[in-house]
């Protein structure tokens, strides 16, 4: 038996709701309907009252989290794709990011952002907003690559006294699988070894640990042995981690599916850079989508973002350098 | 005229209408004083940022916070130094949060009217209008999961606050959960030198009640009277049960937006007329003409107001500012959770 990452997410859920009755769900279908992905079947029936169809107001709907919230509550707010949380983005970042700051009073709410790329979601229900999240003060943000930390760090997410934006990935809801759903989990805020190699560190998270993943057993076929770091949240970023990773490599591919300026790879980078340079054996390389909205056709698409290929090529590129 | 009053109860309605209007008016006072301190403290570069007064919109302020109850929540708007007051803040935290003492519940990290006490159900606005309403939306949906009933929420926006996406999502979201929610709107004829033509479409504001399913109440802002008469029933009418409450007081902004602006784009017209009446003095005689208190009474309210406010500012002048090495720079609850970012070198920002 297997479960996906979006069972493991619809089971978090399940779970949370069941242990504590602060805990409620709020989104546009997330009700009778269960949500656009299904991440909310069946739980308006298993528990009745506490999973509300919102209207599409995205804004009301973070406002009216962060009023729970302030009240006791732990709201999980669906977003119906990463995309829409941009109206919203008020509410998220000058509410609820800056409420315990100003106040004291803790604002532990949980947005979830069905985020990243599938075939044919074209410019607005393709997009990563993890950077932009990431940016302001007063927010937690995960990226979970597995099915096991998408359903612990979920959980994790609701129990912390913080808003946490969580970004499950698309193409792994039904790609990804565990075996079972897991017992113990690391820590938020700690980086996993993926895979331990000698040779390079690619750092990665969300969808691309995956990617970078099968281009490290690519490039073990040519007798290179690829490091792959999982950032698994990317506020707080693992640093030492990563650092470490690259003290044992001396080389370091940051790969993200969002775009690159300002972003996650580029922080990473910063602070290799400015904490690890002396650990360098050659410049520190990134890999991104790129600078354009992004494409609905397949064969742009597949250009458009990272992927197994295009990563075992800059990491030929970096080996030889 | 008692006499000629039907009931022992409408004898005891006015008497309690009458204690209500009195304590109104003291709330007025306190506030108008209060911001006339904030602002002479502004002129006196006492104060950074900037000062917002109420000026002309004590009478509607003042009669919301009089008429909610201890448990129920208030959002105020920039302009409800009355109303806050009358809902219990204390002359201390006004001061404190304008002259940024630590000791304030804002802590110098906020400023003048961005101050609130959530936990109290006093909460602290954030600049970008409309976006409180969700968030009382949000307090009330909690209290119905807890089975808390009973409650109100309430909301003060201005005439230039409607036109925002929050207020309609919010407004709408509100009426959708049927919850007892009173948004006030002051209509101050003016969003900081916007004239109402540009801001909306609409004959009246209150129209926009029927599109969104709520109750639209509209009254005389400028009136104490009528203030005192329509907040009570737009709240009790939450109260119990009725849904969402759109109230519109028609009123003028007696001042700039806020201290740096003279407001010169306000017309002698528009002063003139009903609506540029100040509420104060209109309060103030009705009280003369009732026969309720006469101006020796109404000075000594002002003398004890004016004294309250100095006592508070001369206290918290002496009392200290946040002190940046002492500081506690973690925007997260969960410490443990944040992360360092240093500045190299370290430097003295003193």
């Amino acid at each position: 038996m297997s479960i996906t990452y979006l069972e493991a997410i619809r089971e978090a859920q399940a779970r949370a709701l069941a242990d504590d009755p602060r805990v409620f769900i709020y989104g546009q279908d997330v009700g009778a309907f269960g949500g656009a992905f299904k991440a909310t079947k069946n739980l308006a029936k298993e528990f009745p009252g506490r999973v509300l169809d919102a209207p599409i107001s995205e804004d009301a709907m973070v406002g009216a989290a962060v009023g729970a919230a302030i009240e006791g509550m732990r709201p999980i707010v669906e977003m119906q794709f990463a995309d829409f949380s941009t109206p919203g983005l008020n509410q998220i970042l000058n509410q609820a990011a800056t409420l315990f700051w100003r106040t004291q009073v803790p604002c532990p709410i949980t947005i979830r952002l069905p985020s990243g790329g599938t075939s044919g979601g074209g410019p607005f229900h393709s997009q990563s907003m993890e950077a932009v999240y990431a940016h302001y003060p007063g927010l937690i943000v995960m990226t979970p690559a597995t099915a096991e930390d998408a359903y612990s760090m979920l959980l994790e997410a609701v129990a912390i006294d913080d808003p946490v934006i969580f970004c499950e990935h698309k193409h792994l809801y039904y790609h990804c699988k565990a075996e079972r759903l897991p017992t113990e989990a690391m820590p938020v805020g700690k980086a996993r070894i993926a895979r331990a190699g000698r040779d390079l560190t690619i750092v990665a998270y969300s969808a691309m640990v995956q990617d970078s993943l099968a281009a490290a057993d690519e490039l073990a076929g040519e007798g290179q042995q690829i490091e792959v770091v999982d950032l698994r949240s990317i506020k707080p970023l693992d640093t030492d981690t990563v650092v470490a990773s690259v003290a044992r490599t001396g080389r370091l591919l940051c790969v993200g599916e969002a775009w690159p300026w300002g972003g996650v790879t580029a922080e990473v980078i910063a602070r290799v850079a400015t904490e690890g340079f002396g650990l360098l054996d050659a410049p520190p390389q990134r890999l991104n989508s790129k600078d354009t909205p992004i494409p609905y056709h397949p064969n742009l698409w597949t250009v458009h973002r990272p992927t197994v290929r295009s990563i075992a090529a800059a990491a030929r590129n970096l080996l030889r350098m | 005229m008692l006499q000629t009053l039907e009931s022992q109860e409408a004898l005891e309605a006015a008497l309690s209408f009458r204690e209500r209007f009195l304590r109104g008016f003291r709330f007025m006072v306190l506030a108008r004083l209060l911001d006339d301190k904030m602002a002479s403290l502004y002129r006196g570069g006492k104060i950074h940022g900037g000062v917002f007064l109420g000026r002309g919109q004590e009478a509607l302020s003042v009669s919301l916070g009089l008429s909610l109850q201890k448990d129920d929540i208030f959002a105020p708007l920039i302009r409800d130094g009355a109303g806050r007051l009358a809902f219990g803040e204390p002359v201390l935290d006004a001061v404190r949060t304008y002259l940024g003492s630590v000791l304030g519940p804002m802590r110098g990290r906020d400023g003048n009217v961005h101050r609130g006490r959530p936990r109290r159900g006093l909460l602290p606005m954030i600049s970008h209008l409309g976006a409180m309403i969700s968030v009382v939306n949000g307090m009330l949906m909690a209290r119905r999961f807890k089975k808390i009933s009973g409650d109100v929420g309430a909301v003060c926006i201005g005439d230039g606050g409607t036109s925002t996406g929050a207020f309609h999502e919010a407004l709408n979201q509100a009426a959708v959960e049927k919850l007892p929610l009173v948004l006030v709107v002051a209509n101050n004829q003016f969003a900081y030198s916007t004239p109402n033509s540009r801001q909306f479409a609409c004959e009246a504001l209150v129209d926009k009640a029927l599109g969104y399913g709520v109750t639209g109440h509209q009254l005389d802002g400028t009136s104490l009277e009528a203030c005192l008469t329509t907040l009570p029933k737009a709240i009790s009418d939450a109260r119990a049960g009725r849904g969402p409450q759109l109230v519109v007081a028609e009123l003028l902004r007696l001042c700039g937006h806020g201290e740096h602006d003279d407001a010169h784009y306000v017309g002698a017209g528009l002063k003139a007329s009903p609506v540029g009446r100040d509420c104060l003095q209109v309060a103030e005689e009705h009280l003369w003409r009732k026969g309720w208190a006469d101006s020796q009474t109404t000075k000594r309210f002002r003398q004890e107001a004016a004294q309250l406010v100095e006592e508070t500012v001369a206290k918290v002048q002496r009392e200290p500012a946040p002190d940046p090495f002492q500081q506690n720079w973690c925007a997260l609850a969960s410490r443990h959770l944040s992360e360092r970012f240093e500045t190299y070198p370290p430097v003295n920002p003193l």
